[in-house]
């Protein structure tokens, strides 16, 4: 258990070389120190060379500096930018596949998703499939209701991606 | 533009390295390139008895010579041999470049005879670790491998190589200069970092300063004398700092940690303002993290932004090349002479003087008398040292000069790096003399490399202190285990058992114990290697006479120390500076095992 009082959530965007490898190195490195990440979603940017990766973990201060300098001294690493305290636009997608539902539960599920905010993708007789772009935490508690009211159901969950807002002076 | 084979191009772009010497191995997957080295006849070959010797050796050789250790090793189990030393000089910050061979790219993936994820396996030991997936990255990627282990805080690099990709046809030309992204190291010292550094050192009562093996590797050595000369501010070195100013200068107090001495310890204690450079904070030299340094504000200068305030939360970092560091802060103090702390420095002499380190003579063969016979019989000798108690007397007593220089296994502690090291030292420094201090287990974990040294004609003086134990072990147990050895005794033989209780129903040793396992002095002859046995003090100096006369090969001197010396003081691991046992009348500090929290 950490007891430090810096202890809390982090977001980190790292730029780094598009190549075989590089995940398992990002990802070795947290494992190999013992760091917890909470999240971890990479894709290519407009340069194809270049992968983008939103990091999600918990540390206390101390340990979140040493973290960003250890990405930062990784050879494959070319930016880390700490976006924790950055005003930020994140979302994560999630898809619920919910089985076994009766005409009163659909109607029912339509009516969460007006609620909820999220979107009927797919259905037939006895199953729908949600999907939910929201923040995670939205997500969490999506998911949380879901799993409460029916039996079958099925999820997978993207991790949440990040960007800095369109700061003021850029406006 | 010419078009050659990847294999033709590596040998060329070696030499255009200056790379001389290559430690390799051969197997199926090297076995191109060993023939291009055939045919161009440099860099020479040397070929040790095991990759592990390889490795070290190249260690050995790169640390002696400013200059990277290249090795060239077959897919699979020669590569899997390197790890050891990589890790080793993962943590030492060793520069080599380690070639390993890799099947083609065709059969990666199939479970292929001498297949194994070679990059996978060693990605968190290394400083840079990649395979050549085409023949067009092939040349950017050798010169970024040369540039990445020998720039910033140097390290190993890996370079894996398919087979299909080396045999195919591609450019000649060697880059000539590197661009990676993600790579800049910072050398150049930020001039407000160095303001404040001086401004706090002109305040302190109690400076010290604090150097590491960041100092040796920058080449520092003679800019950091002159620093200590001009401020007056005294100096203490963790093992791997050892020599970055001489040992035997006024303003020098040892070495500080777990086995550091009474004086520098207590330095670091007490002192009000530590200047380190180069250094880690590694839990060896620390202690218990809270205890460190309690009263001082700390500076830290290091090339690696990752090794500062990673241990230890810093006042002041700087980041940057240590010798350009101490060039400003030399250039600095130049203006301003010296820093009042006369008295803080008369205490340290103090502190030295209460509790020199010392051992008893008595009529029995101990390791200071041996590694004072090598301060006195060798003028700049190149020493490397084994691990475990050995490792430690030669830490502490081995007085350094000149050119004279220590070579330890300091942040993995790897048994049997000794013997390696101190032949790929030998070759990288013909004519010097070359001392490996070895324990009798460590040797016999790379003993095979008596037939390099031998072979290569290599004057390598080995020193074994044959205690009959692992020693170092041996001294926790009987430290902190009351006495209880478990398989530390290197004496434990079949008859041992039949007595029932294992080790516990030892008596110590008697005449039943095996005298000699192996016999180092037929091991020798073994090897075509000069053996001489010393069991007394008075042998000692006439050993090294014949061994320095040996100059066509090595000489192994087996000294029977007695068998149950300490390494003092000693810090419990874990523990605080005050926790310091200094000798055997210290026994209420003993038992009670060891909790590293
Ligand atoms: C490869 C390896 N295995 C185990 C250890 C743990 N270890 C540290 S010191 C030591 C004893 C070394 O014994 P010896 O080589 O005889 O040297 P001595 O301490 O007796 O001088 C051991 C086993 C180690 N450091 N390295
Ligand atoms: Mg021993």
């Amino acid at each position: 258990m950490n007891c430090d009082k810096s202890f809390r959530r982090r977001w980190l965007s790292l730029f780094v070389e598009n190549q075989t490898g590089v995940l398992a190195r990002i990802s070795g490195l947290l494992s190999g120190k013992a760091y917890n990440i909470h999240s971890l979603t990479v894709g290519e940017t407009q340069d194809p060379t270049i992968s983008r990766m939103t990091i999600c973990l918990d540390a206390d201060d101390k340990t979140y500096e040493q973290i960003k300098k250890q990405f930062n001294r990784s050879i494959e690493v070319i930016k880390v930018l700490d976006i924790t305290d950055a005003s930020i636009r994140s979302k994560e997608v999630m898809f619920i596949k919910i089985r076994d539902i009766t005409d009163k539960d659909r109607a029912e599920i339509f009516q969460m998703a007006t609620a909820f905010r999220f979107q009927i993708k797919d259905m037939d007789k006895s199953s729908v499939l949600i999907e939910a772009v929201r923040t995670e935490i939205k997500n969490d508690s999506i998911l949380k209701v879901i799993n409460e009211r029916f039996k079958n159901i099925e999820v997978v969950r993207g991790g949440p991606v990040a960007i800095e807002s369109i700061s003021m002076q850029d406006r | 533009m010419a078009r050659i084979t990847g294999n033709e191009f590596l040998v060329k772009a070696l030499r255009e390295e200056g790379v001389e010497k290559i430690f390799a191995y051969p197997g199926a997957c090297v076995v191109d390139i060993f023939d291009e080295l055939y045919k161009t006849g440099s860099p020479q070959i040397i070929l040790p008895r095991h990759e592990q010797g390889l490795i070290h050796a190249a260690e050995g050789y790169a640390r002696s010579t400013g200059k990277p250790g290249v090795c060239l090793v077959t897919s699979g189990p020669g590569a899997t041999n390197l790890i050891t030393g990589i890790a080793d000089a993962n943590l030492d910050s060793v520069p080599l470049v380690c070639l390993t061979g890799q099947v083609a790219t065709g059969l990666i993936g199939n479970d292929t005879f001498q297949e194994v994820d070679i990059v996978g396996i060693t990605r968190n030991i290394c400083k840079y670790t990649t395979m050549v997936r085409s023949r067009d990255d092939l040349n950017r990627l050798i010169k970024e491998a040369f540039h990445i282990a020998t720039t910033g805080r140097p390290g190993p690099v890996l370079l894996d190589l398919p087979k299909d990709i080396m045999a195919e046809l591609g450019s000649d030309v060697y880059p000539d200069k590197v661009n990676i992204r993600g790579y800049k190291p910072q050398v150049k010292v930020h001039d407000g970092q160095i303001g404040r550094t001086i401004s706090m050192m002109y305040k302190a009562a109690k400076p010290l300063f604090l150097l590491g093996g960041g100092v040796k590797i920058a080449g520092a050595q003679a800019d950091m004398k002159a620093l200590l000369e001009q401020t007056g501010i005294p100096a203490v070195t963790t093992i791997m700092g050892r020599g970055s100013i001489p040992t035997d200068h006024e303003l020098y107090f040892g070495n500080v940690g777990m086995h550091g001495n009474f004086a520098a310890n207590n330095a670091v204690n007490g002192c009000d303002l530590l200047i380190s450079i180069g250094t880690r904070f590694n839990d060896r030299i620390t202690g218990k993290l809270g205890t460190f340094a309690p009263d001082a504000k700390i500076i830290h200068i290091d090339i690696d932004t990752a090794s500062i305030s990673k241990n230890v939360t810093v006042d002041v970092p700087v980041v940057g090349d240590a010798k350009a560091a101490i060039r400003k802060l030399l250039k600095e103090a130049g203006e301003r002479g010296a820093v009042k702390c006369e008295n803080w420095v008369k205490a340290l002499a103090g502190f030295r003087d209460e509790k020199p380190l010392k051992q008893d003579t008595k009529d029995k063969l101990l390791p200071k008398q041996i590694i004072d016979a090598i301060n006195s019989e060798f003028k700049e000798p190149i020493v490397t040292t084994d691990v475990g108690q050995n490792q430690m007397w030669t830490t502490q007593f081995f007085e350094i000069k000149g050119r004279g220089q220590l070579i330890t296994s300091g942040g993995l502690g790897t048994m049997g790096y000794g013997l390696p090291a101190a032949i790929g030292a030998a070759i990288g420094n013909p004519g010097r003399e070359v001392i490996a201090v070895c324990g009798d287990g460590g040797f016999q974990m790379n003993s095979q490399e008596l037939a390099t040294a031998a072979i290569n004609r290599l004057p390598v003086i080995i020193c074994i202190l044959n205690n009959g134990y692992l020693g170092m072990v041996r001294q926790w147990q009987e430290l902190f285990y009351e006495g209880e050895y478990a398989g530390t005794c290197l004496k434990r033989n079949a008859q041992c058992d039949s007595r029932g209780a294992g080790c516990a129903g030892c008596k110590g040793r008697s005449a039943e114990c095996p005298e000699y396992v192996p016999d180092f002095m037929k091991l020798a002859e073994a090897y075509g290697a000069q053996g001489i046995r010393v069991e007394k003090a008075d042998q000692i100096i006439d050993a090294f006479a014949r061994a320095k006369a040996k100059k066509d090969g090595p000489t192994i001197i087996e000294f029977i120390i007695e068998d149950e010396e300490l390494v003092y003081p000693m810090i419990r691991p874990g523990g605080a500076i005050t926790d310091m046992i200094t000798g055997p009348e210290d026994e209420d500090k003993r038992g009670g095992g060891i909790s590293e929290l």
